[in-house]
């Protein structure tokens, strides 16, 4: 069976499925890619279910070497990814052989890239998932060089097929349902956050994102008792400035959330790197 | 009626105010058991969250709440005991603020049966209501950054265990070498919602 040696992890490279949906209950982070739709298209491309376990990479993407015959495609933001040499393009599957190197450089238009193989990386699953959860340590640790992964079979794979690659936005608009912790900021506080530009922090992992820009005044001071929160929830701190949860955010939290982004644009919101502006606009369902 | 408010959260998700930690336990119970198109169903300290995926509950959610907070009391979870070693980094602290010694602060947090509330901050972290009201101290103004495994604590209103060793901001009394989360074990959490749970000093 064929199996990928990573020569060089880069700065944060994991293994990602759709993660563990259903489990909040027990305090258990929803994880999975950070960027669901780029780890699907990933997954189609080459033929895998869309929730095969593939390589999510931040930043800077691996360096992998495949010991057997694999078939690869790329998704996400664009890593300038190489396969021995000749340019590897997103959304097309491209056929490794065995001594193959798959070299991904920095990532362009997007935080995260994703690496998909056919037959999906076999690590084992914790609770039904193989994502790593970077809050809570579940699932496999990050990749470190020298790691080797095992493919697997590809048995009863439909074939791959190629499927265009858009580019993401400069600067995305993503929509938020207002609430459920609105009614705990000043009049107006809501005008602000859909008005500002927001500058992305470097305080920024798969947990969350801090966000840059005017403070958000609450109306009272009072403390909120702990409760559930969404992934895209836009959680307000005493600083006044909102931090995004992104998929390995705690289930339960202490801090009022006067929005929620819209579950179509929390790829993109997990494509958010530092650096980068994001707005906001009103959205009801 | 009892009546049950019910806020967006996202455009896949509701919370719903109730008016205690028991009626969010029962209303999160009842939807757990009535909605099969939820996905998650995560009680807090006086509200419950719900997710869906691409189909919207079939139910109105108020209603089924409603119904279940106007029905006969569901029966209460189960009792844990939890063997502790009360050696804790901060029990002389605490000692220190609430007036008591520290062997008063240990007879105190053995003294009463807590109710676990909701679970939370990691896989298996229950938070206990039932705090001696003399033990009500402030979390530390600098999180630790590592607290160990089993390490057993106090904050506000709460008691808890921590599961795994994590950065924690909970004042630390003791230790105990109950295993409170194993993502191996069925179920993998050791206490749920609506358990009682007694801490014992070894």
């Amino acid at each position: 069976m064929t199996s990928l040696a990573f020569l060089r992890a880069g700065p944060l490279t994991t293994v990602q499925d759709l993660g563990r949906p259903g489990l909040a209950h027990l305090g258990v982070p929803p994880s999975g890619a950070a960027d669901r739709s780029a780890l699907e298209l990933g997954n189609r491309v080459v033929g895998n279910d869309p929730d095969a376990a593939g390589l999510e990479a931040s930043l800077v993407g691996p360096t992998v070497r495949f010991d057997g015959p694999a078939v690869v495609a790329l998704a996400g933001a664009d890593a300038g990814a190489t396969l021995s040499g000749r340019r590897v393009v997103r959304g097309e599957a491209v056929v490794a052989v065995s001594g193959d190197v798959l070299e991904l450089g920095r990532c362009i238009g997007g935080a995260r890239a994703y690496v998909c193989v056919r037959g999906g990386i076999d690590v084992e699953d914790t609770l039904g998932s193989r994502s790593t959860d970077l809050l809570t340590g579940l699932g496999p640790a990050p990749l470190r060089d020298g790691h080797v992964l095992r493919i697997g079979s590809e048995a009863g794979l439909p074939p791959p097929r190629a499927e265009p690659v858009v580019a993401a936005p400069v600067e995305p608009v993503l929509r938020v349902v207002p609430g459920p912790r609105h009614d705990w900021f000043a009049p107006g506080a809501l005008d602000v956050l859909l008005s500002a530009v927001w500058g992305v922090t470097p305080a920024t992992n798969r947990v969350g994102i801090r966000l840059d820009g005017p403070s958000l005044e609450r109306r009272t001071a009072g403390e909120l008792l702990s409760e559930g929160m969404v992934t895209g929830a836009l959680q307000v701190p005493p600083s006044g400035r909102p931090i995004l949860l992104l998929v390995d955010h705690p289930t339960t939290g202490g801090y009022p959330v006067i929005a929620v982004v819209a579950t179509a644009d929390l790829s993109a919101a997990g494509q958010l790197a530092p650096g980068d502006t994001v707005r906001f606009m009103a959205f009801h369902p | 009626m009892t009546r049950v408010e019910v806020r967006a959260a996202g455009d896949r998700g509701a919370l719903l105010e109730v008016a205690d930690n028991p009626a969010a336990v029962r209303v999160a119970q009842a939807l757990r058991r009535e909605l099969d198109e939820l996905v998650d169903v995560v009680p807090g300290h006086r509200t419950v969250l719900v997710t869906w995926a691409r189909d919207a509950p079939a139910a109105d959610l108020a209603t089924v709440a409603e119904a279940a907070l106007a029905g006969a009391p569901v029966p209460r979870g189960r009792s844990v005991e939890l063997s502790v070693r009360y050696d804790g980094p901060d029990l002389t602290a605490v000692a220190g603020l609430t007036g008591l010694s520290p062997e008063e602060v240990v007879a105190r947090h053995c003294g009463t049966v807590y109710d676990v509330s909701f679970l939370g901050f990691q896989p298996g972290f229950g938070y206990l209501l039932g705090l001696d009201e003399r033990l009500v101290v402030p979390r530390l103004d600098e999180p630790r950054t590592r607290v160990p495994a089993g390490t057993v604590a106090i904050a506000g209103p709460y008691s808890g265990v921590y599961p795994r060793e994590s950065p924690g901001g909970w004042r630390l009394l003791g230790r105990t070498d109950a295993v409170l989360f194993d993502a191996a074990r069925v179920p993998p959490a050791l206490l749920a919602p609506g358990d009682r749970v007694t801490f014992v000093a070894q």
